[in-house]
């Protein structure tokens, strides 16, 4: 029998400003050493079971409880939140937000700090930590220079030198570029299998976290749990579709080749797929889809010439890009954290200038607009919402770029509730903004952009932290302003997002433009992928396991297909 | 990205080789001796002194130049302020009066008041940059576990320490929202109005202070899920020994505190008096 390390029985809890359970009667048993991934779209309550896991609940944020949890067979309750900790280690989401030391070293030790350990040891348990997340040549180094992976790995080996045997990673893929997180979820299962440390994972990108062995996943929705079982199992079932967690891409393929998912073929990874089954109904499909030709307007609206540019003395950011977008595109930029890509968005805008090159909208050199001239044509919705939106009622906050730009009161009416009505948000009209979720506050500063009317509307991670629901509700409303005419550009990391909304790709590496095509193209191209911290998508895979003859055709007609099938 | 003002900055220069504490105990040092006195030889000296000492750090005017510039605004007003309700303070000190020319009413300009005034603009210059100096060359982990090391509780030596390392994080994100807000039309360039400047800047506080809020949320979860304040002591990952130079630097200081002293008890009095 192995030891239970954490354990729910009949657990629910309330907020204390909330009316209703955000947790109800939770029974879930975790033993040592297993690796446990935790889904459930938004609002599930997935990340009010990890607050109760690592003591936030109820020791930070208050509320009534009832049942029972214990860490190691002690109750919670009677615990405090440091005696916790000693159990629990927690990588939370935000790496930036999380990091308390000036250095990397400073940073790894803090728990050993509050723990009052005597410096020379403390320096020799630091190195030690360091050396097994592979991030002990930077000790020296301010947590804010490196790269997102490493900034996770520092965060990581600060909750290894506390000696918890719990390591509860909350959303650890959410700011991570595909090959980045890949490599996380690698380390994570190294440091599962080596050291016997019970692993428990908060994410909804499911296929990147199956990528490594799992245990078990369980499905948390309206704060119960509706599914415990091994991903086998669960993959088997309807339960993802029906809850709204995305299933690995590669499912989705084969359920429209007609394959019947069942445990024999083992999906829980590309890898093991048992594929000789599906060979033929594969087969089959492929040859019964065509790839859909997309025609691209003629006329070119925004063109990057040549453009260079670097931050004070440093080495350039960019280095001689050009790439031309034309009217009516939905195109994405991607590349890995720091390849250039939001410098170029800054550089559209005005905010910096190019120290060479030329910036054309509808072949006219924009190089002496400002940036408030810039923005009549070219708007810029931020990844974060809260960065952008200033007054606390909708109303308000959308009019905001007409009345600064002295557009009489009666014709601001009219105008925001036509851009309220397309976005969704004129029921909303009257309420304050701090009533609206994430989502639909995302929604608001877009339509705060689209009200001053611009032709081309960059958007900077636009689904970032989304589960699936919203997600495709964001990309939804995306797509149906791309229809109506207006040229949208995304940066974005998502790998998801670039193959099925966009139509071509411009990949950044290293401030250099790598490459310029369709998604399908760039996400089958092993040189590129590798190049650009991309991670090749599974349908590739899928198509290369069940030799079809042309596997870059296939995941071009899967978009195709499947893009018909949900009418986007 | 651009160098933010006021930002530590980790360069090889003998002060800063100093521990925290070194640097702590000399700036309050410092700092008594300016308060002290108005003698306008040690003033000058230590504007000079500290002239030195900035040129030592290698530390670049330009980071500090902001709050510099900003520091002497105050100065002037300071100066305007002190002239308007005690236009005769000179006098008072000095005891003798020399009149320059009258301005209006009761407002005379006298020799004593001017070297009054001197006296106290040089005041703020023996001080400021040592000040902005320390706030620069002071690694804030570093400085917490000085304040600590003096007596203070190191809850709030963090939280100091804390504010100090979120200075350039801020200023990154004001300049951020502040993008965000122009490219919506909202006009903060040196084109616009000072009066609508002013209005519009609140466009970017709101969502400076939200935001500044939710990274507190987030940063003071991770220092208690990593059991900080768990116990009345703590030890510093960062904290230095000290050395010979640390010695040298505090007896340094202490001798000029001394001086100052002494020069102040032999005049009996805080003023150096050109006039009599």
């Amino acid at each position: 029998m192995k030891k239970k390390v954490i354990e729910f029985i009949d657990f629910s809890f309330k907020y204390r400003a909330q009316a209703n359970p955000t947790l109800n009667n939770i029974n879930l048993t975790i033993y040592e050493g297993e690796k446990i991934l935790i889904v459930g779209p938004s609002g599930s309550g997935k990340s009010t079971i990890s607050n109760a896991i690592n003591g936030l609940i109820p020791f930070r944020y208050e509320g009534d409880i009832s049942g029972s949890l214990k860490i190691n067979g002690k109750e919670t309750k009677d615990l405090s939140i440091f005696e916790l900790s000693n159990m629990v280690g927690t990588v939370l989401q935000d790496p930036d937000g999380q990091f308390i030391g000036l250095t990397v070293g400073e940073d790894i030790a803090f728990k050993l700090e509050n723990d009052c350990v005597e410096q020379g040891k403390m320096k020799e348990i630091v190195k030690e930590a360091a050396k097994v997340v592979d991030i002990d040549t930077r000790l020296d180094s301010s947590p804010h220079k490196l790269s997102g992976g490493q900034k996770q790995r520092v965060s990581l080996a600060g909750v290894m030198v506390g000696d918890a045997n719990i390591l509860l990673f909350d959303e650890p893929l959410a700011s991570l570029d595909p090959a980045t997180g890949k490599t996380a979820i690698e380390l994570i299962d190294k440091i599962n299998k080596t050291s016997n440390k019970t692993v428990v994972i908060v994410e909804h990108r499911l296929e990147d976290v199956l990528y490594c062995d799992l245990d078990r996943i369980v499905v948390v929705e309206d704060g119960r749990i509706i599914q415990d079982a091994n991903p086998n199992e669960l993959l088997c079932s309807n339960i993802l579709h029906e809850t709204g967690i995305r299933e690995p891409l590669y499912i989705t393929a084969l359920k429209y080749a007609g394959c019947k998912i069942n445990s024999e073929l083992k999906p829980e990874n590309i890898y093991s797929l048992n594929i000789d089954k599906c060979k033929n109904s594969l087969n089959e499909w492929f040859e019964s889809t065509k790839e859909e030709k997309t025609e691209i307007e003629e006329e070119i609206i925004l063109e990057l010439k040549n453009i260079k540019f670097k931050y004070n003395n440093k080495k350039n950011t960019l280095d001689d890009v050009s790439f031309k977008i034309h009217k009516g595109e939905l195109v994405s930029i991607v590349g890995k954290n720091g390849a250039g890509k939001s410098t170029i968005s800054k550089l559209i805008c005005g905010f910096y200038q190019p120290y060479s090159g030329e910036i054309l909208f509808k072949g006219r050199n924009i190089a002496k607009d400002t940036i408030k001239e810039r923005a009549e044509k070219i708007g810029m919705v931020m990844q974060n919402p809260n960065q952008m939106i200033s007054k606390t009622m909708i109303f308000e906050e959308v009019a905001l770029g007409l009345k600064v730009r002295g557009v009489p009161e009666e014709q601001i009416k009219d105008r925001v509730f036509e851009t309220l009505k397309i976005c969704g948000l004129y029921e909303m009209r009257n309420w304050p903004i701090s009533a609206l979720s994430y989502g639909q506050k995302k929604r608001v500063t877009i339509a705060s952009i689209l009200i001053i009317n611009p032709e081309v509307i960059i958007l900077d991670e636009p689904t970032a932290g989304q589960d699936f629901r919203h997600y495709t509700e964001i990309m939804e409303f995306i797509c149906e302003l791309n229809k109506k005419g207006v040229t949208i550009i995304m940066i974005t990391h998502d790998m998801h997002l670039m193959l099925e909304y966009t139509n071509r790709a411009i990949v950044l590496s290293e401030g250099i433009k790598l490459m310029d095509d369709s998604a399908a193209n760039v996400l089958t191209d092993e040189k590129i992928i590798k190049a650009a911290n991309l991670k090749e998508t599974s349908l590739y895979q899928l198509a290369i396991n069940a030799n079809l003859k042309n596997p870059r055709e296939f995941v071009q007609r899967f978009i195709d297909y499947d893009r018909r099938i949900r009418k986007i | 990205m651009n160098e933010a003002m006021l930002e530590y900055l980790e360069i090889d220069s003998p002060i800063h080789k100093l521990t925290g504490a070194t640097k702590l105990i000399c700036l309050i040092l410092w700092s008594l001796t300016s308060m002290l006195t108005y003698n306008t030889y040690i003033l000058g000296f230590m504007v000079i002194f500290s002239i030195i000492i900035f040129k030592i750090s290698k530390v670049k005017f330009k980071q500090i130049s902001f709050v510099f510039y900003f520091i002497l605004v105050f100065l002037l007003i300071n100066n305007i302020a002190i002239f308007i309700f005690s236009p005769y303070q000179g006098v008072e000190i000095y005891k003798t009066r020399t009149d320059l020319f009258q301005i209006i009413g009761p407002y005379t300009l006298t020799m004593e008041g001017l070297f009054y005034h001197l006296n106290i603009t040089i005041k703020y210059f023996s001080i400021i940059p040592i000040a902005l100096l320390f706030m620069v060359a002071t690694n804030p982990s570093e400085f917490a576990a000085s304040l600590n090391k003096i007596g203070i509780s190191y809850k709030i030596g963090y939280s100091v320490a804390i504010a100090l390392r979120y200075i350039p994080d801020i200023q990154n994100e004001y300049r951020d929202i502040s993008f965000a807000q122009q490219a919506r039309g909202i006009d903060l360039s040196k084109k616009a109005k000072l009066v609508d400047r002013i209005k519009n800047s609140t466009s970017i506080l709101m969502p400076l202070i939200f935001s500044s809020l939710a990274r507190i949320e987030t940063v003071s979860c991770a220092m208690e899920l990593r059991a900080f304040g768990n116990n009345k002591k703590r030890t510093w990952y960062s904290a230095r020994e000290f050395e010979k130079r640390d010695y040298r630097a505090i007896l340094m200081l202490l001798v000029l505190f001394i001086i100052s002293v002494a020069i102040t008890l032999k005049n009996g009095n805080r003023f150096y008096n050109p006039f009599i």
